[in-house]
């Protein structure tokens, strides 16, 4: 039967000088030959693919995937800790700041404290130095007006006595302290 | 057209020395030890260029993700690249259910861009360019989604042929249309990826011939480099076309209504 089928084979899509006749694609001899061996290579394709090829990449990929999410996560938790940090050195300087405010503060009312009391100080020095010059300018004034009381009396009674007239003591005295009371 | 280049093929021939065009003998199917009949086992040239294609795609996405890395170097980059694409693809056209269905589609376009490119090398043999072999992997596609479909929705897959959305007097005759087309689906499937790259090639091919005429080499040289440049396009643009109408039936099996 074989040796039927190869001269029949020759003669119907190959001709004699081993060039085609008609369309090799319609050469239905050959079908079974082709569509025999494509079958086979469509499953050792598909069972290389299936089995060995696609499972790698796809682990690959989910491994790279993976790596991906992991880096992300690490990236933000370092951002997360990154913010911590600021905000601890944030309250830290203005923890800072308020305790030096605090301390220029207890300073300044500690220095005020100290000048309100000098200023009081001085303050009751000065008015016990104003009180003992009054005293004095008083007592001075007081004598000075006795002088003149005396003065006066004198003059008084020289004026008088010149004009020639009696010289009453007791009314000049009363004369001129009237006058100087006026 | 194929049947009359080959009677020029066949007059060049017998006029010894004139134009000679065989811009189909690269499609023959031939034994890869001697000259015996082409039985269904026989290893030929379809069993090496599948077999590179397998090699290649092992190389691409088992050897060359060996490392593992996470950081991965050019050819794991390349592996990634190719599983992301095409993963994205089912996930944004067939939905997240469809997500199950990856490895198959996977497969799929592996296969077909492998063997697109490696038909590229010269004197290669294009297993794609055959319709038997895109038939079957159409017919495979259309078999399993239309099967699918009716697992997973029963009787409601039907109302993927009635359209709900159009007047009631319209949807008898819509409904003959999109059967129609639903049945169509396979055929143009596979032409469509089958058709593309022989016809190509073959252009390539008579392109080529014109070379042994010394007047018109250098334009015949000129066009097959631009012609390839253009089917290494057509490569990667049909197996991308033929993967994503994959997703879009597998889409319209998982989730029927319009």
């Amino acid at each position: 039967m074989a040796t039927e089928t190869t001269t029949e084979v020759v003669g119907s899509c190959v001709g004699p000088t081993g060039s085609a006749i008609g369309l090799p694609q319609l050469c239905f001899d050959w079908f079974p030959n082709q569509i025999f061996w494509l079958l086979v290579t469509l499953v050792v394709i598909y069972f290389l693919l299936a089995r060995i090829a696609l499972p790698r990449i796809s682990a690959v990929l989910a491994e790279r995937q993976g790596t991906i999410t992991n880096d992300i996560a690490a990236a933000d938790d370092l951002k997360a800790q990154a913010q911590e940090a600021e905000a601890a050195y944030d309250k830290a300087l203005a923890d800072a700041r308020a305790e030096a405010q605090k301390i220029a503060a207890e300073t300044r009312a500690e220095i005020q404290a100290e000048l309100d009391r000098s200023i009081a100080e001085a303050d009751a020095d000065i008015a016990a130095k104003t009180a003992e010059s009054e005293a004095a300018i008083s007592e001075i004034r007081k004598s000075a007006l006795e002088s003149v009381q005396i003065v006066a009396r004198d003059t008084a009674r020289e004026i008088v006595r010149a004009l020639g007239a009696q010289t009453d003591e007791q009314a000049i005295n009363a004369a001129v302290d009237d006058r100087l009371k006026g | 057209m194929a049947t009359e280049t080959t009677g020029h093929a066949e007059a060049g021939h017998a006029a010894e020395g004139g134009l000679a065009f065989h811009p189909m003998d690269q499609f023959i199917v031939k034994p890869l030890f001697g000259d015996g009949a082409v039985h269904w086992y026989t290893p030929t040239n379809v069993t090496l260029w599948m077999a590179i294609t397998v090699l290649v795609i092992g190389a691409i996405l088992i050897l060359g993700t060996r490392s593992r890395a996470v950081i991965p170097n050019r050819s794991q980059s390349i592996a990634e690249l190719a599983y992301g694409f095409i993963y994205k693809m089912v996930e944004d056209i067939a939905g997240k259910d469809g997500v199950k269905y990856f490895p198959y589609i996977m497969s799929l376009f592996m296969f077909i861009v492998v063997a697109n490119f490696l038909g590229l090398i010269p004197t290669a043999f294009t297993t794609t360019s055959h319709i038997a072999v895109t038939a079957v992997l159409a017919l495979a596609v259309f078999i399993s989604v239309t099967v699918i479909g009716f697992v997973k929705n029963g009787s409601a897959f039907l109302g993927l042929f009635w359209v709900s959305s159009a007047p009631l007097a319209l949807r008898p005759v819509l409904a003959i249309i999109e059967v129609i087309s639903y049945f169509v689906r396979p055929v143009s499937h596979s032409i469509r990826l089958a058709g593309n790259v022989m016809a190509g090639h073959a252009v390539i091919k008579v392109f080529a011939g014109f070379a042994a005429i010394a007047a018109i080499a250098p334009l015949s040289v000129l066009a097959v480099t631009a012609l390839y440049g253009l089917e290494v396009l057509v490569a990667f643009i049909q197996a991308y076309v033929f993967t994503i109408l994959t997703c879009v039936y597998l889409k319209d099996a998982l989730h029927p209504s319009h």
